[in-house]
């Protein structure tokens, strides 16, 4: 056990989470972020899906990574990542056919997520499967969290629920004449909320701040 | 590693060999569940545009109760032609609208379907289907017996814009149909105008537009007229 949770690989989990954050840091995997955040219930799902994702798709590539020939590497990957995807896919208008349908053709575009492509190039062509497998887990959160937080925001200011819940109407904020943000429901108010987290995050961590 | 082109060409047609199997295998085993998903998204749609339905989602089984409530009122269903005559041998939930439309206009197959309200009174739900900003967008249209009073209608698109177009599908954009008249007082059709503030209203035959979803309220306008001018022949048929 030791060895399979050892402090190197608990650092693939959480350096992604603050330090390496997929969205925050490396600025991927916007594009989704922007458009399934303004309720938490698709927001949690697509999280899912992209840990599903990542997690499996590193496992995979990994445990090949020394049969893949390498100049169709990338197109092995692609094939991994689009059959993975679309699994997905599947599997959601299956069984939880009311939010597949809220996120539409995001659950398709995690194929062109740089986030997959990045971690596969970067880090399952080179390390063992066990590794590579909790570093998608670990990319897939840090993209994760983040939607969680921006949906949170948008849903409770620009809808007054959370996850669906009316509480702003429970707690009885509408009767001092409080109204919903419409404002929070449109995309650019994700990439501002984004952009605050990164504020926050810089204010705290000095170290992400690039010297003059 | 350098691999030879041997290798290479093995080794890529055994992955997506093993890639589509696996594809296909999933698509089967997770078919049925889809298509009953669909097919409850379908009858819910129906339910709404006659103001029916809407407690699927508290609902302890929202596919028990939907089924439950399609029984109940959407009773019968039939499929007319391009002329407003029905044609047998044909179910109208089966029909696919879009796909009429690539047929030749007179080959067509219109579906109907009747809701039997609690008073005995019957309504005519025509299904619309047309484009908006982004993508397609449609509904379905129910009239009372006189074929002319707008009942109900339920609108729901692919991905118009959130806060502005995408609000053809809630109820405060909705409601106002209601009792609006697709056929003017001397029976012309003039289908429903979704007016602009400064565009002409008329009481009988508009509902107000969406402020900043000019083109998707332009299109919903579009889209009733195109579709429900098809049933014209079966309309005037069937007045009371």
């Amino acid at each position: 056990m030791s060895q399979i949770f050892s402090s190197k690989n608990l650092k693939l989990l959480t350096n992604p989470l603050n330090l390496e954050n997929p969205i925050t840091v490396q600025v991927l995997g916007i594009c989704s972020a922007l458009a399934v955040t303004v309720k938490m219930k698709p927001a949690f799902v697509m999280a899912l899906s992209v840990i599903v994702v990542t997690a499996f798709s590193n496992l995979i590539i990994s445990a090949l990574r020394k049969t893949i020939p390498v100049r169709i590497r990338i197109i092995v990957q692609l094939v991994v990542i689009a059959a993975l995807v679309i699994l997905v896919d599947q599997f959601l208008k299956a069984f939880v056919f009311d939010v597949s349908k809220q996120l539409s053709v995001f659950v398709g575009l995690i194929i062109t997520n740089c986030i997959l492509m990045g971690r596969l190039e970067a880090f399952a062509m080179a390390n063992k499967p066990w590794q590579s497998f909790i570093d998608g887990i670990g990319n897939g959160m840090g993209y994760g969290w983040i939607l969680i937080v921006v949906a949170f925001v948008r849903e409770l200011l620009g809808s007054g629920t959370v996850w669906g819940y009316p509480v702003l109407e429970k707690l009885g904020v509408y009767s001092t004449g409080y109204v919903n943000n419409g404002l929070m429901i449109a995309p650019p108010m994700a990439l501002i909320l984004v952009g605050v987290i990164i504020w926050i995050q810089r204010s705290r961590t000095r170290s992400l701040i690039e010297k003059k | 590693m350098n691999k030879s082109n041997t290798y290479i060409f093995i080794y890529s047609a055994v992955l997506v060999v093993l890639v589509a199997t696996l594809l296909a295998l999933a698509s089967n085993v997770l078919k049925p569940f889809q298509q009953k998903n669909l097919e409850i998204a379908k009858k819910l749609e129906i339910l709404h545009s006659v103001d029916k339905g809407w407690d699927a989602s508290s609902a302890e089984s929202k596919n028990v109760y939907v089924d439950g409530e399609y029984a109940t009122y959407i009773i019968e269903s039939l499929v007319v032609d391009h002329a407003g005559n029905t044609v047998d041998n044909l179910d109208a939930f089966t029909v696919d609208p879009n796909k009429e439309m690539d047929k030749d206009s007179t080959q067509r197959a219109y579906p109907v379907f009747i809701c039997h309200q609690d008073d005995s009174s019957r309504n005519y739900i025509f299904p619309v289907q047309g484009k908006g900003l982004w993508g397609p967008i449609w509904g379905y249209v129910a009239l009372a017996e006189d074929m002319n009073t707008i009942a109900g209608v339920f609108f729901d698109h692919q991905g118009e814009t959130p806060g502005l177009g995408a609000e053809i599908n809630t109820r405060w954009f909705q409601q106002p149909f209601a009792g609006k008249k697709i056929f003017s007082d001397t029976g012309q059709f003039v289908s429903i105008s979704v007016a602009k503030k400064n565009e002409p209203h008329d009481p009988d035959h508009s509902v107000d537009a969406i402020s900043g979803g000019t083109i998707t309220s332009k299109g919903l306008e579009k889209t009733i007229f195109d579709s429900m001018k098809n049933y014209i022949p079966f309309l005037n048929q069937h007045k009371k």
